[in-house]
């Protein structure tokens, strides 16, 4: 009886507490009970799940076709990287998947998980690209899919976190001029859309640097994804530096650090603690910003979906399966990210010194 | 101490910042000068021409769509100019659209009813969680690939048509007729105006992905009131939606209009993906004019200004609400 009455009171607070909202839950449970068989039998029933072309042709879209999955997930994950040596690949983004989760979920310490960020990635670049151990050589241009996609947004990062504190300093310095040219930089990057400084990396940047100094446009393309992403971050940075009370400062001068001193242990440590959320915010950004690079031919997970499927005749009317196969993988990752940092931010709130 | 650091704030480091300021102007002049040193001679080496006299010799390409008339003997000056007048033709309908559908949906993340809760949030989860090219690529596809051909176009209401090649809408007619209405017939869709599927999916695209963010900040911004408020409204007997109405939203906008002023701009840059689903906009017109002329650095410095400019416009339009709001609000 009493449960009766409480599973009552709930329903009551939470689905009919006033006309509108009956009104709202009647609604929605119509729309649901009208939309949902439907769905459910185009993602499940109806679906061909065998990497059979003549079988999903013959359904017409009345199910979906998740046999292009089945029948291209290799080309998706992995681009035109050389079939025969895939598995490397897949050990790289599996090692790099490892230290980014381990970090994420704080099962190391911060020494050793710092000295397993700066050893994936060397050894991300070193299993893909090979050319030594008796690896056979394979060159940037055919690496693809979502290593490709995971490199971009992990060196990104990593490279635009530490160039962004500078220019956060930079803005806060004592000389004018090195001010000015901060803020110039981070306005103007913040200004234009991120197609155009990867034009800029792809297009202009062989002209601007010396001929000898030829650099594959992977790099030039990571280097515009590092500067976009460094101007973003600064910001939020020197929003972190802002949040740090005056005291902190004078504290640590009346201890006698030095200017730097003070900086590295007193001020930074907790300017960048204040501001983890918004950094998970732009890593998360960067993560999916990463798709854009298809613009300038690199086939990143984006880029190799449409590069297995617009030439194939049989498949290619079966795009929109291979977009939410891959839209799920985006999303995990982006998911993942934003639950980590809202777990952080809840962590960071309990026991205050 | 003490003394010692305060004379040396009174003098020593005036001269010495003067002496780093120097040092760092030098080094930057250095190497823009280096820079600009190589990028001349590998321009002439290569043989690329430079300057913006290009602009006004004739485009020599059609543009798929445009508000402005555009013809391929037009300059590229014209092209341009179509093209920006595309990007906005597709950013402010997307603007008004995400904000109207997000502040409905950050409203009802707050709402007390469990099932309108958890759609929002899970439509503000799904949206904001997938890159915004991937959702142009697909709704891209919808349209061109898995709508019906035109001549059996869906009829969403009397004389609107939805298929393959577009949307069909009753527009004010031309000649004397008060509206000229689209007909449905063998050939496909004739009369009225069409909006075009790259038009569409990019409208489409960038206001239901945007409208994830405006909720997001409508909803802080409500959330960052204090509770009383909202006690006080109920406790005078308001209805939740008069409460949101009346009292919530009005105080809130003032915390709101700044991030969605940002939100509205980021929309704006990112209209420049319509390269990707071949919506002539800014971008793609000046990637077109690129790849034709090979003029890399002044197309790209034309985008980038042309932003900037925007930017800042949106900037000054936003802090401008930000004072006329912040009157309002104190009843002056």
């Amino acid at each position: 009886m009493m449960q009766v009455a409480t599973s009552r009171a709930w329903l009551r607070r939470n689905l009919f507490a006033d006309a509108f909202s009956s009104a709202t839950t009647l609604v929605l449970l119509a729309a649901a009970l009208y939309l949902l068989p439907g769905l459910i039998d185009w993602l499940l029933l109806q679906a061909v799940f065998k990497a059979d072309a003549a079988a999903c042709q013959a359904v017409n879209h009345a199910g979906a076709c998740w046999g292009v999955v089945a029948e291209k997930y290799r080309f998706i994950l992995f681009g035109r990287y050389p079939y025969a040596e895939q598995w490397r690949p897949l050990l790289a983004t599996a090692l790099l998947l490892l230290v980014i989760g381990a970090g994420g979920m704080r099962l190391l310490a911060r020494g050793p998980l710092l000295a397993a960020c700066a050893l994936s990635l060397p050894a991300f670049i070193a299993l893909m690209g090979g050319g030594h151990f008796g690896l056979s050589q394979v060159g940037s241009d055919q690496w693809g899919g979502l290593p490709l996609t995971l490199l971009l947004a992990a060196t990104g990062m990593l490279l635009a976190l530490p160039l962004a504190i500078l220019v956060a300093l930079g803005r806060q310095s004592d000389l004018p001029l090195l001010r000015a040219v901060c803020l110039m930089y981070v306005e103007l990057v913040r200004g234009v859309p991120l197609i155009s400084v990867l034009f800029l990396a792809s297009f202009l940047f062989p002209i601007i640097l010396p001929q000898g100094l030829s650099i594959d446009v992977l790099l030039r393309v990571q280097a515009g994804i590092v500067l976009f992403a460094a101007a973003y971050l600064s910001e939020t940075i020197r929003g972190g530096l802002q949040a740090v009370p005056v005291g902190q400062r004078d504290a640590a001068a009346a201890l006698g650090l030095r200017r730097w001193q003070a900086m590295r242990w007193i001020i930074l440590p907790q300017a960048l603690r204040a501001v983890i959320p918004s950094i998970m915010n732009s890593a998360v950004s960067i993560f999916k910003d990463t798709s854009l690079v298809t613009v300038v031919s690199l086939y990143e997970l984006t880029g190799s979906l449409s590069l297995a499927l617009a030439g194939d005749a049989e498949w290619r009317s079966f795009h929109l399966e291979g977009y939410i196969f891959i839209g799920l993988i985006y999303w995990v990752g982006c998911y993942s990210m934003s639950r980590f940092s809202a777990n952080l931010e809840h962590d960071s709130k309990l026991p205050q010194e | 101490m003490r003394r010692r650091s305060a004379e040396a704030v009174d003098s020593g480091p005036s001269r010495r910042h003067l002496a780093t300021q120097a040092l760092l102007a030098a080094g930057l002049l250095a190497l823009l000068w280096w820079l600009l040193d190589v990028t001349a001679g590998n321009m002439q080496e290569r043989g690329i021409r430079s300057g913006f006299g290009f602009l006004l010799e004739p485009a020599g390409f059609a543009i798929g769509e445009s508000l402005l008339p555009f013809d391929s003997a037009d300059s590229t000056l014209r092209a341009l100019a179509a093209g920006l007048a595309n990007t906005l033709r597709a950013a402010l309908p997307a603007i008004v659209a995400s904000t109207v559908l997000g502040t409905l949906i950050g409203l009802g993340r707050l709402s007390s009813n469990l099932l309108l809760r958890g759609l929002c949030a899970a439509y503000v989860e799904t949206l904001r969680n997938v890159p915004l090219l991937l959702q142009l690529l697909a709704w891209y596809f919808v349209i061109t690939d898995l709508l019906p051909m035109s001549s059996e176009a869906l009829q969403l209401a009397p004389h609107v048509f939805l298929g393959k090649s577009g949307l069909a809408l009753p527009w004010p007619g031309s000649d004397g007729a008060l509206l000229d209405l689209p007909q449905r017939g063998e050939m496909g869709i004739s009369g009225g105006a069409a909006l075009t599927p790259e038009f569409l999916a990019l409208l489409l695209g960038l206001s239901l992905y945007t409208a994830a963010y405006v909720a997001e900040t409508v909803r802080a911004g409500i959330l960052s009131l204090p509770r009383g408020q909202s006690d006080a409204a109920l406790a005078l007997g308001l209805t939740r939606l008069q409460m949101f109405r009346l009292v919530l939203l009005p105080q809130a906008l003032r915390s709101i209009i700044p991030p969605l002023t940002n939100q509205h701009l980021s929309l704006t840059k990112n209209a420049s993906l319509a390269v990707a689903i071949g919506y002539p906009d800014l971008v793609s017109v000046a990637n077109t004019t690129l790849n034709q002329t090979g003029r890399a650095a002044e197309c790209i410095a034309l985008i980038m200004a042309v932003y900037l400019i925007l930017s800042l416009l949106t900037a000054w339009l936003g802090s401008w609400l930000e004072r006329r709001t912040g009157r309002w609000a104190h009843g002056s």
